[in-house]
C-alpha cells in the first residue's frame, strides 16, 4: 500500500511539472501545445545523453549524484527551453490570428515532427532511439522491514516542488509574472499597459518548455527506458491532470497531476481486483482517458479553475 | 437558370487548354502500354487531376473519368498487380478522407481518433466473418465465419455500428468546446485501441494483439470476390456513393447549418440552428463512412489487428484533409492521392534508390536515413506547413456565395418581368 502510495506520487509529480507546461501556454494563448509532449522528450534524451556522457567520461563515480542529476537538468532545461521559444516563433505565432483550430494543426504537425527528428538524430549518433539512462540513486531508505522508500522517488518529489515553488514565487511575485497574469487575462489591454506582448509570450514557453525538459530528465532518471514516442501517452495524460485541475490555473495543475498519478496508480493497482480479474492493470491508460472525460463533461472548469464566461 | 461558368486559367488562353487535352487523352493509353512505369503511374493520376479541373461540359469528364478508372486502370492492374493494390489502398483512404472532411471541414469539428470508427467497422466484420464470434454465441443459434455473401449486409452494418459509435461518443463531448474536443477524440481513439487490444479476455471478442484471421471474402452468388479487381470496384462504387452523399449533404440545409456552425457557433445557434443535433450529424455521417470502409479493409487484408488503427492513422488522415483543402470534397480526394502516392510509391522508390546507391558504393547512406521511415516528419511538415503558408488547402473549398447571388438575380429579374415569385 505505502508503495502504490509513493509510485503514484511520484509519478503524480512528473505528471504535474509536464501539467505546469501546458496550463500556462494555454493561459496566455488559449492553445493547447499539442508539441509539450515533445519538449518533454526532448528534455528526456538531453538529460540522458548528459548522464551518459557524464558516466562516459567517468565523472559519474565521484561525482556526487545530486549534482550530476542538477547539471543534467540544467542542460535539459536550457536545451527544450529554447526549443519552446523556437517552436512558438515559427509555428505558433504566424497563426495567432487564425481560427482556433489551425495552431493546434500545427502543434500537432510539430509534434510529429519532433518525434522522427529525434529518432533520427539518436539513429544516426547512436545507431539506436532507445536510450537507458544510468542510475543515479540506488539505496533505499529502510523505515520498517517491509517498507523502504526508494531515494530516486524522493529525489523526483523534492526537484519537483521545488521547481513548483519557484514557478509560484516567480508567477506571483516578480514583475515579469505579472505582466503574464496580465497577459493571460487581456492580451490587448496588457498592450496597452505597456507590457511587451509577444516578449511574456516567448518567457511563457522558455519557462513552461523548460520545467518540461526537466521533468523529461526527472523521468528518465526514475524509470531509465526512453524513446522518441515517450512523449505521448504521458503528454496526454498531463494535459488531462491539467485539465482536471482547470487549465490555466498553476495550482490547479500541480493538484491535478498529483491526484491523476495516484488515480491511475491505486487503479492499475487495485482494478483487478475490483473487476473480479476482468480488467486489469493494462486498462490504466484507459483510466485517465475516462477521467479527462468525465472532467469535461461534468466540471469543464476542472477543480480550482473558474468557468469561463461566454463573450458576446 | 442560367449557368455560371466560373473562369479558371485554362479557358484563359487556348494553348494550355490544349496541352491539357493532349494529356489527359495520352496518359491511358500510354500508361497501358508501360503498365510497370511509375513515370507512367503519375501521369495518369496528373491526368486525372487536369481532367478535373478542365472547363469541358461535365458529361465529357464523366465519359474520361469512367474511361480512366473503368477501363484503363483495371486493365492495367491485371498487368501490374501491386499498382493496382496502391490504388484500392488509395481508394480507401479516399473515402475516409471525405468522411472525416465532413466532420473537420464541414463542421468544423477537430476529430482526431477519427480512425476508431474505421476500426468499429473493421471489427464488426472480422468478429462474425471468422470463427472468433462463436467464442460467445452459442453454436446452436448460428455457425462461423459467416459465408461471404453477408458481406454486402455487413456494409450496413458497418455503416450503423459507426453511426452508433460516433453518436456515443460524440453526444458527451459535443457541448465542449472545439479543442477540447480534439483532445477528447484522441483519448477515445486510444481507448478503443487498448479495449481491442486488451478484449481477448475474460471472452475471447477481437483476440486481442494476435489479431483476426482469416476473414472471409466477399462473395456474390456463390463466387468468390477475393481478386484485387473485385476489391477495386467495390472500393470506387462506395467512393462515388460517399462523394455524392458527402456533396449533397454539403449542399444542403444540412450542409448550410454546418458551415455556420463552423463560422460562428453562437451566431448559428441566434439563427435558431440546434447545434447538438447538427453536430451529432456530422459526427455520425462521418463516423457511419469510416465504418464502412472499416468492413472493406477487414475484408481486403483477411486479417487485422488493433495496431492498424492507431493514432498515427487517424493524424495521416487529417494530414490528407488539411492539404488537400478543409471543407473541400475534391481537395480531400486530392490530398488522400497525394500522401498515399508520397507514402506508396515516392518514398519508397526514393529509399530503394538511395539502397542501390549505397550497395553500388557510389554514397554511404546509412539505413537510419531510409527516408521510408520518416512518415511522422513528412506529416508533421505537411501539417506546418499547410497551417502557415496555405490554410485553406490545395484546393479550396468553394463557398456557396456565387449560386445564393444568383438565385436572388434570378429572383429580381423575375420580379422586375412582373411575375409574382416567391424568393424562397
Amino acid at each position: 500500500m505505502p508503495q502504490i502510495l509513493l509510485d503514484g506520487l511520484t509519478l503524480g509529480f512528473v505528471y504535474a511539472i509536464v501539467a505546469l507546461g501546458y496550463t500556462m501556454v494555454y493561459g496566455v494563448l488559449k492553445l493547447i501545445n499539442f508539441a509539450h509532449s515533445e519538449v518533454f522528450m526532448v528534455g528526456a534524451f538531453a538529460g540522458t545523453e548528459v548522464l551518459l556522457f557524464l558516466h562516459a567520461m567517468g565523472y559519474l563515480a565521484t561525482l556526487p549524484p545530486a549534482v550530476a542529476l542538477i547539471c543534467a537538468m540544467l542542460i535539459a532545461m536550457i536545451l527544450s527551453g529554447t526549443l519552446g521559444v523556437f517552436i512558438e516563433r515559427i509555428a505558433y505565432r504566424p497563426l495567432r490570428q487564425a481560427p482556433r483550430l489551425v495552431p493546434l494543426i500545427s502543434a500537432i504537425g510539430v509534434s510529429f515532427f519532433l518525434q522522427d527528428a529525434v529518432r533520427l538524430i539518436e539513429g544516426l549518433w547512436k545507431n539506436a532511439f532507445y536510450l537507458t539512462a544510468p542510475t543515479l540513486f540506488t539505496n533505499k531508505i529502510t523505515i520498517t522491514p517491509t517498507l523502504s522508500l526508494p531515494v530516486k522517488s524522493l529525489v523526483v518529489i523534492m526537484a519537483a516542488v521545488t521547481m513548483m515553488v519557484f514557478l509560484h514565487l516567480f508567477v506571483s511575485r516578480s514583475k515579469w509574472g505579472k505582466a503574464m497574469r496580465a497577459v493571460s487575462q487581456d492580451q490587448a489591454t496588457a498592450s496597452l499597459m505597456s507590457i511587451n506582448v509577444n516578449r511574456v509570450i516567448s518567457l511563457t514557453f522558455l519557462i513552461g518548455a523548460g520545467l518540461g525538459g526537466a521533468a523529461g530528465t526527472l523521468f528518465a532518471a526514475q524509470y531509465s527506458l526512453i524513446h522518441p514516442y515517450v512523449g505521448f501517452l504521458l503528454g496526454i495524460k498531463a494535459f488531462t491532470a491539467a485539465v482536471l485541475g482547470g487549465i490555466g490555473n498553476i495550482p490547479g495543475a500541480m493538484l491535478g497531476g498529483i491526484l491523476l498519478g495516484l488515480l491511475e496508480s491505486f487503479g492499475a493497482a487495485f482494478l483487478g481486483v475490483a473487476t473480479n480479474g476482468a480488467m486489469g492493470a493494462e486498462y490504466k491508460d484507459v483510466f485517465a482517458f475516462a477521467i479527462l472525460i468525465a472532467v469535461l463533461i461534468f466540471k469543464p472548469s476542472g477543480l480550482l479553475g473558474e468557468p469561463e464566461r461566454e463573450k458576446i | 437558370m442560367r449557368k455560371v461558368v466560373i473562369p479558371t486559367q485554362l479557358t484563359e488562353s487556348k494553348i494550355p487548354f490544349f496541352l491539357a487535352c493532349t494529356l489527359v487523352i495520352t496518359a491511358g493509353p500510354v500508361f497501358v502500354v508501360f503498365p510497370q512505369s511509375p513515370a507512367a503511374f503519375f501521369t495518369f493520376l496528373v491526368s486525372l487531376l487536369v481532367l478535373y479541373k478542365m472547363s469541358i461540359p461535365v458529361p465529357l469528364k464523366l465519359v474520361g473519368a469512367v474511361i480512366s478508372l473503368g477501363i484503363i486502370m483495371p486493365s492495367v492492374g491485371s498487368e501490374n498487380g501491386y499498382y493496382m493494390d496502391v490504388i484500392i489502398q488509395v481508394g480507401i483512404y479516399v473515402a475516409l478522407a471525405v468522411g472525416l472532411n465532413i466532420v473537420v471541414g464541414f463542421a468544423g469539428l477537430l476529430d482526431l481518433g477519427y480512425v476508431a470508427f474505421y476500426a468499429a467497422g473493421a471489427y464488426a466484420y472480422a468478429i462474425f466473418a471468422t470463427s472468433q464470434a462463436s467464442n460467445f454465441i452459442p453454436a446452436a443459434w448460428a455457425t462461423f465465419p459467416v459465408s461471404g455473401n453477408w458481406f454486402w449486409l455487413f456494409l450496413l452494418v458497418g455503416l450503423v455500428v459507426g453511426a452508433i459509435t460516433g453518436v456515443l461518443l460524440g453526444f458527451p463531448v459535443l457541448r465542449l468546446r472545439g479543442d477540447y474536443l480534439a483532445i477528447v477524440t484522441l483519448g477515445f481513439g486510444e481507448i478503443i485501441r487498448i479495449v481491442l487490444n486488451n478484449l481477448d479476455k475474460p471472452i475471447n471478442i477481437t483476440n486481442g494483439p494476435k489479431g483476426l484471421t482469416p476473414i472471409q471474402p466477399p462473395a456474390l452468388f456463390g463466387m468468390d470476390l477475393s481478386e484485387p479487381i473485385h476489391y477495386y470496384f467495390i472500393v470506387l462504387s462506395i467512393i462515388i456513393l460517399i462523394i455524392v452523399v458527402a456533396k449533397r449533404l454539403n449542399a444542403s440545409r444540412i450542409g448550410r447549418a454546418w458551415a455556420a456552425i463552423r463560422e460562428d457557433e453562437l451566431a448559428a445557434r441566434s439563427m435558431g440552428i440546434n447545434l447538438l443535433k447538427m453536430k451529432l450529424l456530422a459526427f455520425a455521417s462521418g463516423a457511419s463512412f469510416a465504418g464502412v470502409m472499416g468492413v472493406v479493409f477487414a475484408a481486403k487484408q483477411t486479417f487485422i489487428d488493433p495496431s492498424s488503427f492507431s493514432f498515427m492513422e487517424s493524424i495521416g488522415i487529417l494530414a490528407m484533409v488539411i492539404l488537400g483543402g478543409m471543407g473541400s470534397v475534391a481537395g480531400a480526394v486530392i490530398g488522400a492521392v497525394a500522401v498515399l502516392v508520397l507514402q506508396l510509391q515516392i518514398l519508397k522508390e526514393l529509399s530503394e534508390y538511395l539502397g542501390q546507391l549505397s550497395a553500388a558504393g557510389v554514397l554511404s547512406i546509412p539505413s537510419q536515413l531510409d527516408p521510408a521511415k520518416y512518415e511522422r516528419m513528412i506529416f508533421g511538415l505537411i501539417l506546418i506547413a499547410m497551417c502557415i503558408f496555405r490554410p485553406q488547402g490545395i484546393i479550396p473549398a468553394k463557398r456557396q456565395l456565387v449560386r445564393l447571388r444568383e438565385r436572388v438575380r434570378d429572383w429580381r429579374a423575375k420580379r422586375e418581368g412582373g411575375e409574382d415569385v416567391d424568393p424562397a
